[in-house]
């Protein structure tokens, strides 16, 4: 029988090993897998590339892993927000490395490497810094640059629902980078708040087919979701708590 | 003396040549304002770029999900007929060309349609760019809404852009606090100059050549 469900967090994280590249979904914090976070601070592989959206908000999930010192590089689009002081602070001093990609190209790179593509040429970025000395080719009178493709050694996503077979479902816009990071790392790896029979997700509305899928982790409901139903006022946008102060 | 009007009474004016049915993706900040605005009788599909079109406006606090957010990270809504998709469909709606308009800031456009507005390239700052390229070079009408002059009196319509550059020939129109102009392919042209604003008064305040378009 397929099972791919794995109970213990650590385990499920447990061969992610030193140098490997990692991509982390999200974009902010929707969608950010936090308990696979917490797991991989836990376990302790360091040297890490960090393939994400952002660098981490506040001092939780993505951020906590850059303070923890195990990331050597962050490949991602937008570093700089009001509350990525963790990365500020390693970037500024030098400890950390970032390979700065417009968000398209960042995505679009990912979905190649998945799609079997080892590159394109896109018309983002085409005579801007970020692509100085590469590659330029015109078509149809216009010009694009060629970018590769962004393979990982895994990635670590946040879902909603999940079968046994790896068929996941995510929620609003926490979907993001789920389904082309899913497809792009040799070992994904997906939390979710629930694990439902197989048959019970509608197969009209799989974004992220098994296939595509190692390794399901539930985590539980979250705050606002009590038996995965949306109950509002309850969380600001953050995720916190109304009525309680996020220390900073 | 030359004519300023508010951000407000920009986006209401910017908001006037949406036209009906439009896929509009509005930048981070004053460019948001836009959506306030949209004439009455006029319906518009609001994209962000997290991965959502028939975005609606921000919910009232006990409504707040964080799992529904717009591209600033700040709560929003949907609306009926909304839908979610990932990032790379969401950027092959910018790229492919699909959107009728987006509305950016900027801190400088030149008068062929060069856009910077991702980075003033000062030493020490920590780069971050996010969706800016990607929408500069995709969207059918790229219109940016900004004040004409910096704070300290600096035209932000130039003739070569200074600052690194977001994406080549890509903006259409510029809305200002002054007036509107349309990037052609002979320079900038006025085409709507607002209460006393003469074009005479732009041409000194940018130190730039202009085409009078404004009885068009």
């Amino acid at each position: 029988m397929i099972d791919k469900v794995v109970g213990d967090i650590d385990a499920a994280i447990a061969d992610i090993g030193d140098g490997a590249t990692v991509m982390i979904g999200g974009f902010g914090r929707a969608g950010q897998p936090v308990d696979l976070i917490e797991a991989l601070i836990r376990h302790g592989a360091g040297d890490l590339t960090i393939v994400s959206n952002n660098a981490g908000n506040g001092d939780v999930g993505l951020a906590a892993l850059l303070a923890s010192g195990r990331v050597r590089k962050v490949v991602c689009s937008f570093p700089r927000q009001v509350d990525s002081w963790v990365f500020d602070g390693l970037y500024r001093a030098g400890r950390i490395e970032l390979e700065l990609v417009p968000q398209g190209n960042l995505v679009e790179r990912i979905r190649a490497a998945g799609a079997g593509i080892p590159a394109f040429y896109t018309p983002t970025g085409v005579g801007t810094e970020i692509y100085e000395g590469a590659e330029v080719r015109e078509f149809g009178g216009r010009e694009y640059v060629l970018v590769e493709a962004l393979p990982a050694d895994f990635a670590l996503i946040q879902g909603y629902r999940a079968d046994r077979l790896g068929n996941v479902q995510y929620r609003k816009t926490a979907r993001n980078f789920g389904p082309p990071m899913a497809t792009a790392a040799t070992t994904t790896i997906v939390q979710v708040d629930e694990v439902v029979p197989v048959g019970a997700l509608d197969p009209e509305s799989i974004p992220t087919p098994g296939i595509f899928v190692d390794r399901i982790v539930p985590v539980g409901w979250r705050e606002w979701m009590p038996e995965g139903v949306y109950a509002g006022g309850r969380v600001d946008v953050n995720g916190v708590p109304v009525g309680s102060e996020e220390e900073h | 003396m030359a004519t300023r009007i508010s951000r407000g009474e920009l986006a209401a004016r910017l908001a006037q040549d949406i036209p009906d049915g439009a896929y509009v993706n509005l930048g981070i900040g004053a460019p948001t304002l836009v959506a306030d605005h949209i004439p009455e009788g006029r319906e518009i599909n609001l994209h962000t770029e997290n991965g959502m079109l028939r975005m609606g406006p921000a919910p009232d606090a006990a409504h707040v999900d964080p799992d529904l957010i717009n591209a600033g990270k700040q709560a929003v809504t949907e609306l009926p007929g909304a839908s979610y998709f990932n990032q790379a469909e969401s950027f092959g709606i910018m790229r492919g060309g699909h959107l009728d308009v987006c509305v950016l800031g900027a801190f400088e456009v030149s008068q062929t349609g060069d856009l910077a507005n991702w980075s003033t390239g000062e030493p020490g700052s920590i780069p971050a760019v996010g969706g800016a390229m990607d929408l500069a070079i995709g969207a059918k009408r790229v219109y940016v809404m900004t004040d004409l002059l910096t704070k300290e009196g600096r035209p932000k319509l130039v003739a070569e852009c200074a600052y690194p550059l977001t994406g080549r020939r890509c903006v259409s129109r510029v809305y200002t606090d002054h007036g509107v102009f349309e990037v052609t392919a002979e320079g900038f042209a006025v085409i709507d100059a607002f209460g006393e604003t003469t074009v005479a008064e732009l041409e000194a305040l940018l130190g730039l050549d202009l085409i009078d378009r404004t009885a068009a």
